[in-house]
């Protein structure tokens, strides 16, 4: 399967700083088609009908999530659009928003039109500050040339990891640490200030004016039973051509590593970032899609040459640096982990190591309050079973 | 520390409600969040300033010690680490004579590490102040570093 382009149909295509560039390809058509033709539940009808899912990872049904929103009593509504993407081995938004920011800032007005919301915010990573400017310029073009019937309200991060998750980032745009929230109460009933909210990643919001464009049939076509459209991936690591690609769901993660990326002697890929999951080369031809092996979009590759060890204790240290300190199985957790990885690591690894790292990382995945406890140990679990004799050839004689 | 006038920045604060933009902007302006300043901030917008402080030290962006003038921000995570970000490390050393943490005695520098900023296709990589670099060789660094002098 070649690369199929769905939401980066206009990446390269379009001149990001020009708006007419846009309008020439369609710009504006899915949200003057839902307004001029829809009810906002008739634009939600449409979205469940396509069978979107979320592209943060979660994969919970779009359209699903905006009915909640919208049938939620409260004063206000709300729309967040996630653009702090800080996965390891990510930068899919990065090329997004550098290159159509405009289809997402359609995106975003549709959503807040499907919802009934007046208030938009686009959260964006403090390492693409780089693009804050160009991404005022875009919302102001935008707005010159359409009502959006909302206004898109920027917020820069600070660089914190957890931020990305959801709670969190309603905490960290109500002025506090970003630290995650007990949950339920879930965002589309109380969200951002305690309101109804939706919050979508960047390559959620870009699929939804093809969607109303195209209509959801279309969308539906593309994909697999479970996993409608396509997937957008940011591929790093030990590949000749780390690039950002996209593939219908479903597509071999084989195509995507090899042919795409240009991998050669791999070992192993990470499939989600640091918290993904770890595919072993032996199972390289599993479909990318939520039934099968997903995550938000990083895949990293790492060929022969590399330990599984010591990037299990690099990958720990990750999170025990990005870690909020809240909840204490992925606090103590982390510091655990990383401490008895260094042992292996450094030649003072006991038998009883192996245990100890299962269990705390069980531990840690069934108790943490949000996902980044939940998924940080999913590396050493995952290579704890592919690739034990590394670890056992750690161990102290 | 002499107070620095922040009116202007307080007043876009209480129009827009972005507080991480006003700390981000308020450490440019002062090269860090201080004790003094972050209380002198803290009375301005009517917040405790223990909450103040509590948000500046929870982000990896915002710092209440003293920064350089330039921050330069190196990539640790794995996909820059696999592809020699020692090296660059190595390079800043030699160049400017400082290590991770550290500020150069003009206070022209500060080098920090830290994780994933978004460049893993260029790797290895790093940002000095809000511009990114990659593909860094040392003849690069010094060529970054350079045109911050």
């Amino acid at each position: 399967m070649p690369e199929h382009r769905v939401v980066l149909r206009n990446c390269g295509k379009i001149d990001p700083t020009d708006i007419a560039s846009w309008l020439a390809v369609g710009g504006f058509q899915g949200l003057d088609r839902a307004r001029s033709e829809l009810t906002p539940e008739a634009v939600i009808g449409e979205v469940k009908a396509s069978g979107l899912r979320g592209r943060g990872g979660a994969g919970f049904p779009t359209g699903l999530k905006w009915e909640l929103t919208r049938k939620s009593p409260g004063d206000e509504r709300y729309v967040i659009c996630n653009a702090d993407e800080g996965e390891l081995g990510t930068f899919k938004d990065r090329y997004i928003l550098e290159r159509d920011p405009f289809t997402l800032v359609e995106g975003i007005a549709i959503a807040c039109y499907a919802v009934g919301a007046r208030h938009a915010f686009l959260y964006v990573r403090d390492e693409y500050g780089d693009l804050l400017d160009h991404l005022h310029r875009t919302i102001s073009a935008a707005e010159a040339e359409r009502p959006l019937g909302c206004s898109i309200h920027i917020r820069e991060a600070a660089g914190a990891y957890v931020c990305g998750e959801e709670s969190a980032l309603m905490e960290s745009i109500e002025r506090k640490r970003g630290e995650p929230r007990y949950r339920p109460p879930f965002p589309p009933s109380k969200g951002l200030w305690g309101q109804p909210t939706v919050i979508q990643n960047v390559e959620t919001m870009m699929n939804v004016p093809t969607i109303l464009r195209e209509g959801p049939e279309w969308f539906a076509n593309l994909g697999t039973a479970q996993s409608k459209g396509t997937k957008v991936f940011s591929l790093s690591g030990d590949v000749s051509r780390p690039a950002v690609f996209e593939v219908p769901m479903g597509t071999p993660l084989r195509e995507v590593v090899e042919q795409m990326a240009g991998a050669r002697s791999v070992k192993m890929v990470q499939v989600g970032g640091a918290s993904g999951r770890v595919v072993p080369y032996e199972r390289i031809d599993a479909p990318l899609a939520f039934e099968s092996i997903l995550g938000a979009g990083a895949i990293i590759v790492y060929d022969d040459s590399r330990d599984a060890v010591e990037v299990g204790l690099r990958t720990m240290e990750f999170f025990l640096e990005e870690c909020c300190g809240k909840c204490s199985p992925c606090r103590q957790g982390t510091e655990a982990l990383v401490e008895i990885l260094e042992g292996l690591v450094h030649g003072r690894g006991r038998e009883r190591d192996l245990t100890l790292l299962q269990d705390i990382a069980e531990n840690m995945m069934l108790a943490s309050l949000c996902g980044l406890g939940q998924a940080a140990p999913n590396y050493l679990v995952d290579t704890l079973q592919s690739f034990r004799n590394e670890y056992l050839a750690r161990l102290a004689a | 520390m002499e107070s620095v006038a922040l009116v202007d920045l307080v007043e876009r604060y209480r129009q827009n409600g972005d507080l991480l933009s006003l700390l981000k902007s308020v450490q440019r302006r002062c090269g860090g969040l201080d004790r003094d300043t972050t209380a002198q901030l803290a009375e301005q917008i009517g917040l405790p300033v223990s909450e103040l402080y509590g948000v500046i030290t929870f982000y990896a962006f915002l710092s209440p010690r003293p920064l350089g003038r330039n921050v330069i921000r190196v990539c640790r995570c794995l996909p820059c680490t696999n592809r020699d970000s020692q090296t660059v490390l190595g390079t800043i050393k030699e160049e400017l004579g400082i290590g991770p943490g550290e500020t150069t005695v003009d206070r022209r520098f500060t080098l920090q590490m830290v994780n994933c900023i978004g460049a893993c296709d260029v790797t290895p990589s790093m940002m000095v102040n809000e511009k990114r670099y990659g593909n860094l060789t040392p003849a690069r660094v010094a060529q970054v570093l350079g045109s911050y002098l």
